[in-house]
């Protein structure tokens, strides 16, 4: 049933939040320390152990799917919601550090890519696609 | 008739948010597919369309919360609220397979791990010659330049205000429409043309709406393999943001 894998994801983010409460409250930090990460990663962890016993049927997928689905629309919503007009005060900041992330990533994309290519020849193990991309 | 309808809209805000942002989406991958060509994608549109439309209900209302302050509007503060928000990016997780994620190797790995820590450094080093002095303030604003996801998930776990929020948002948004339009363009200087590329770019530009864009204008094939690593990308960003990162940020201006 779909409530299922709803009910699946359910657990899991409680679980990973109070992990994450647990943790601040550990080394004394206010905040909740990487809650959704770890809810990720129980998540992970209970689908793939459900696949190998195989209670993970399509119809349970479905209730966790529908909600991975939603999160640009929710998203979207928070987006709405924001104090914007404070921050287009401040506008030349997020487009400079957008602008310096964007080309620092970019640049390393390349060097690590190349430090690949020349310590593997054939690092290509899934499938060969190169000769697809254009000006190549 | 119009008194029928408001009636009905306020006592049904949430479903009425779920309306109105099918709308807000449909119009927005209208725009992208004609009057971007497919380049920049819907998603990205609409995420800028809602900060837009925030900019709108902060200037009408004149308070802090967006167009959520307008009262037919309301069910966008529960839809777009922590408690969804946290609860469908969980959700992504599942589209995660385990034993493909380990093809990407230790290159993966560090990939992530520079894809994450690089753009922080960045954002919170741009936020300080911006005269930010505040730890919270500047590690949620660096968490921003990582993606527009791990920005406001770490703002929100760490107290900060929602104006440095949106500042996050912004940030992150802008560099995953940066992604998007620009990954095509340098796909040949950075290499861009095998799975094992994809996944590294995937780990360092973050963004699943950029990445998934970028690489679709590239070779379509290269799609999952970016965007499976890009997903870990999230998750490692808000593991990282409101614990590791913020501690060093807090040792360093606290």
């Amino acid at each position: 049933m779909v409530i299922f894998g709803t009910a699946l994801l359910a657990a899991c983010y409680l679980a990973g939040i109070a992990i994450g409460e647990g943790i601040a409250v550990l080394i004394g930090v206010k905040a909740n320390v990487g809650g959704v990460g770890i809810a990720m990663m129980l998540l992970i962890a209970a689908i793939h152990k459900m696949q190998k016993l195989g209670f993970y049927v399509p119809e349970t997928a479905r209730g966790v799917t529908f909600w991975a689905s939603m999160y640009i629309p929710v998203v979207v919503a928070m987006a709405s919601t924001q104090n914007v007009i404070v921050a287009v005060r401040s506008g030349p900041l997020a487009i400079l550090a957008a602008v310096l992330t964007f080309s620092v990533c970019f640049f390393f994309v390349g060097v690590i890519n190349r430090i690949i290519e020349r310590s593997n020849p054939d690092a290509d193990p899934l499938a060969a696609t190169h000769d697809t991309v254009k000006g190549q | 008739m119009f008194h029928l309808l408001e009636k009905t809209i306020l006592e049904g805000q949430l479903v009425t948010a779920f309306a109105f942002i099918g709308l807000v989406i449909w119009i927005s991958n209208l725009l992208g597919k004609h009057l971007t060509g497919g380049r920049v994608a819907g998603s990205a549109i609409a995420v800028l369309a809602g900060l837009a439309l925030a900019w709108l209900g902060g200037s009408i209302t004149g308070k802090a919360k967006g167009l959520a302050d307008i009262a037919e509007f309301g069910g966008l503060a529960l839809m777009g609220g922590a408690m969804m928000r946290d609860f469908t990016i969980v959700a992504t997780a599942s589209e995660v397979h385990v034993d493909e994620a380990k093809k990407a190797g230790w290159l993966g790995f560090i990939a992530l791990l520079l894809g994450t820590v690089l753009p922080f450094v960045v954002g919170v080093s741009v936020a300080f010659a911006f005269g930010y002095r505040d730890p919270v303030a500047l590690t949620t604003i660096g968490a921003g330049a990582v993606t527009y996801i791990v920005g406001p998930v770490t703002g929100a776990a760490i107290g900060a205000s929602s104006d440095v929020i949106a500042l996050s948002i912004a940030t992150g948004v802008v560099k995953a429409i940066l992604v998007m339009v620009f990954t095509s363009v340098f796909a040949g200087p950075m290499r861009l043309n095998n799975p094992q590329a994809a996944m590294v770019f995937g780990g360092l530009a973050g963004t699943v709406s950029g990445v998934s864009a970028g690489l679709a204008a590239t070779d379509r094939r290269l799609v999952p393999y970016g965007a499976l690593v890009a997903t870990f990308h999230t998750g490692f960003g808000c593991l990282l943001g409101p614990s590791i990162l913020f501690l060093a940020v807090k040792a360093m201006f606290g």
